[in-house]
């Protein structure tokens, strides 16, 4: 198994989320993680799609995918060539004496304190799922009280879009 | 073209556009609105059936006589929710039906309102795509759209679900509309570089097959497939839902493959080295169990559905594309290729399995009927320009078997979801759409009895339908694996028709339409030509048959194609050849 991230532009209509969702379920495949928004287009949501399964299976997601009347444009990111984000916020027990060590760590990873109480303290951190699960680990010693965490997204690395085209498609029947 | 009027009326009216003269359905509280301007219609006729789930295989009927789309309609909820099992088996046999469905008034969506269901919730994963509507400006382009995505590519059904606030408030009708569908885009045309591969493929292969699927007839491809079968000479065998798609009695036809395929059929896919699979989907019927299918074989696979191709077995040639458009530009490479092959031994290997190995069936000595016999007769009386329909089982079998085809899209069943029932509403659909041509409806006692109410909308509606009931008095297929692989414990199979409960000669006459009723093999050919004289009523005839008889050759579930039976406990011999 490996994991593959599926950028899949869709029309912004009510119901496509419910679509692709369903689509998984009923085909038996696996979603690690998705996040859906809107792009520089109104017409056009974006999903980024990690999916963990084989090369093979891999080829049937994405040609059922296609097949949805709602799917525009489906492009495979890879690792290398893209930038791939996820967010994370953390609440963790810091008082009076931990609290200095909590934030050095803020630091070194290039995170942020969003919220400060008397015993404990809220971070945002993005990066990679690697990073992320990094973080985690150094901050649980301290006592991690509540997590939440986004979907990962990610876009190609260049000048290239791979919205134009789609875009223009939408444009001529507009 | 601008004007004035309700949702409803404006429905009324693209589908008058759009070249619908036939719809089925059932009204009820969502969908009044639209059966008002219905009602005043010259062009669309509307056949009021007795129950939604035959309005939905009357469309199908209707699309598969016709080749053009098949369309019901049902109000919100229940009626929806009958319409279900029709979509889902269009879905399975990419049969092109539209079924439009009233919903509760928008504000109330979600409420769990009164006759309320999220039918296009329901429908996601059966449909080629859906609709909901809410505003009443939006019903004629969806109706164009949802028309043109049911017929092109891939065919399939899809619904349209809308709000009766959306179809009682006033809009303005325009015509023509423009679609707005930048995410479907159908190809039609294949690459030509594949192409050439798969006729160099042919030209090198020594025992290649034409594996024939319900895509050849869907794309009107029987002609250009008999001149690809002529020019090659390749063997040709039609799945279930390809039958007549190549003439049975051609010398290059060896019958159907899969579970209850000739030996000629499943053996020659066994023992290929090429198999070229046109408009087919490698189903688990077909393939046995995958991993010791066709173990020599490469394939050139080509479906107009790019997701069918290496899905369930890879292919070493994709092609995706229209099959006409295939098989014609495949011609013209075979041509371009200019080498012949050599396929002499392999015919001889083939033309031995299929003599030794001809379909056959068991008479009984105590004088009861075959009802292998009866489809023979059928086939041989009725002949080959009727439509055949099928319902799910054993009686569907032995009519794929039995009958004989000679004309693409002559059999109507229900291949994909196996739907029992399909049969009877079916059948009246083709003959709506076809009314110069006989139409038979092959059914089992179990399937008829789960849809016969269809007959008082034929009596009514004047449908002269004939119906073969081959009553063996039990759930014929179920009961044969029973006696097969369980022991002979015949759990809940048993429909008791020996008891003549229901008397299907007097449930005909009670639905206004001709009863006759056949016991014994000497009646048979008199009992047919009877039913054929009758046009001006619907026919039922009971075929009373043993409950004994079994559908042979099999490939038991979840086994190899190799450990094929042609009888019971009956393995053909398999001549090696190097």
């Amino acid at each position: 198994m490996s994991r593959h991230t599926l950028s899949v532009l869709v029309e912004n209509k009510p119901g496509v989320l419910a679509r692709v969702a369903a689509l998984f379920s009923r085909r038996g495949f696996n979603i690690d993680s998705l996040a859906v928004g809107p792009t520089e287009h109104d017409d056009i949501s974006r999903m980024t799609i990690v999916v963990n399964v084989e090369a093979l299976p891999l080829e049937q997601v994405t040609k059922q995918l296609n097949k949805l009347v709602n799917v525009l444009k489906i492009v495979e990111l890879d690792t290398g060539q893209s930038v791939q984000r996820e967010l994370m916020l953390i609440k963790v027990r810091a008082d009076a004496d931990s609290r200095s060590h909590v934030l050095e760590l803020v630091n070194l990873f290039r995170a942020r304190c969003v919220d400060v109480a008397p015993d404990a303290v809220t971070i945002e951190v993005t990066g990679t799922a690697d990073k992320l699960e990094a973080f985690v680990r150094v901050l649980e010693p301290f006592g991690i009280k509540e997590l939440v965490q986004s979907g990962m997204v990610a876009i190609g690395r260049g000048a290239r879009s791979i919205t134009d085209r789609s875009l223009r498609a939408l444009d001529r029947t507009a | 073209m601008t004007e004035q009027m309700t949702g409803a009326q404006a429905l009324v009216r693209a589908l008058e556009h759009v070249g619908v003269d036939t719809v089925f359905g059932i009204p009820g509280g969502a969908i009044l609105p639209a059966y008002d301007p219905l009602y005043d219609s010259t062009k669309v006729r509307h056949v009021l059936v007795r129950h939604e789930q035959g309005a939905g295989h009357a469309a199908e009927g209707y699309a598969q006589a016709t080749g053009k789309v098949g369309v019901c309609m049902a109000t919100s909820g229940p009626g929806a929710t009958n319409l279900v099992t029709p979509i889902a088996d269009a879905y399975m046999d990419s049969v092109p039906i539209v079924a439009i469905t009233g919903q509760v008034a928008s504000a109330a969506i979600g409420t769990d309102a009164f006759q309320e269901a999220d039918i296009s919730g329901i429908t996601m994963p059966i449909t080629k795509h859906n609709f909901l509507v809410t505003d009443a400006a939006d019903i004629p382009r969806t109706i164009v759209e949802a028309f043109h995505i049911a017929q092109t590519g891939r065919p399939g059904p899809v619904l349209v679900d809308i709000s009766k606030d959306a179809l009682q408030s006033t809009t303005t009708f325009t015509w023509p509309v423009t679609m707005q569908l930048p995410g479907y885009r159908p190809v039609t045309r294949p690459h030509s570089k594949q192409i050439r591969e798969a006729a160099r493929l042919i030209a090198e292969s020594r025992r290649p097959v034409l594996y024939v699927g319900g895509g050849v007839h869907k794309a009107g491809a029987s002609a250009q497939l008999r001149e690809l079968a002529e020019l090659t000479g390749i063997p040709v065998i039609t799945t279930l839902m390809a039958r007549g798609s190549f003439p049975d009695s051609h010398p290059q036809h060896l019958g159907m493959p899969g579970m209850h395929g000739t030996v000629a059929a499943v053996g020659s896919l066994q023992r290929s080295d090429l198999i070229i699979a046109l408009g087919a989907r490698f189903d688990d019927r077909v393939t046995g169990r995958l991993d010791t299918f066709a173990p020599h074989a490469k394939i050139v696979h080509a479906d107009i559905d790019p997701a069918e191709i290496s899905k369930n077995r890879h292919a070493d040639v994709p092609i995706v594309g229209d099959c006409r458009e295939v098989i014609t530009d495949l011609i013209a490479a075979v041509k371009a290729e200019g080498r012949k092959g050599d396929y002499a031994d392999w015919w001889k290997a083939l033309n031995a399995l299929k003599s030794t190995y001809a379909l056959g069936y068991e008479r009984f000595e105590d004088g009861t009927l075959a009802p292998q016999y009866v489809m023979e007769r059928l086939g041989a009386i009725v002949g080959p320009d009727a439509f055949y329909v099928a319902g799910v089982g054993q009686h569907q079998m032995w009519a794929s078997q039995f009958i004989g085809y000679e004309r693409p899209g002559a059999f109507i069943n229900s291949g994909g979801l196996g739907t029992m029932g399909f049969a009877v509403p079916a059948a009246m659909g083709a003959k709506m759409g076809s009314p110069e041509s006989t139409v038979w409806a092959i059914d089992g006692d179990g399937c008829f009895q789960m849809t016969n109410q269809e007959l008082a909308t034929c009596a009514l509606e004047g449908v002269p339908i004939k119906v073969a009931v081959i009553n063996n008095g039990n759930l014929g297929m179920v009961r044969q694996w029973q006696t097969l692989f369980y022991g002979e414990r015949y759990s809940n199979t048993n429909l008791q028709a020996t008891r003549r409960i229901p008397d299907f000669v007097k449930l005909a006459e009670a639905y206004g339409c001709v009863g006759l009723r056949c016991e014994r093999p000497e009646d048979v050919d008199a009992t047919i030509q009877k039913a054929m004289e009758i046009n001006d009523a619907p026919v039922v005839v009971d075929f009373v048959v043993h409950e004994d008889a079994m559908v042979w050759p099999m490939v038991a579930a979840g086994t190899s194609n190799d450990e094929i039976k042609y009888a019971r406990d009956m393995a053909p011999k398999w001549e090696h050849e190097d």
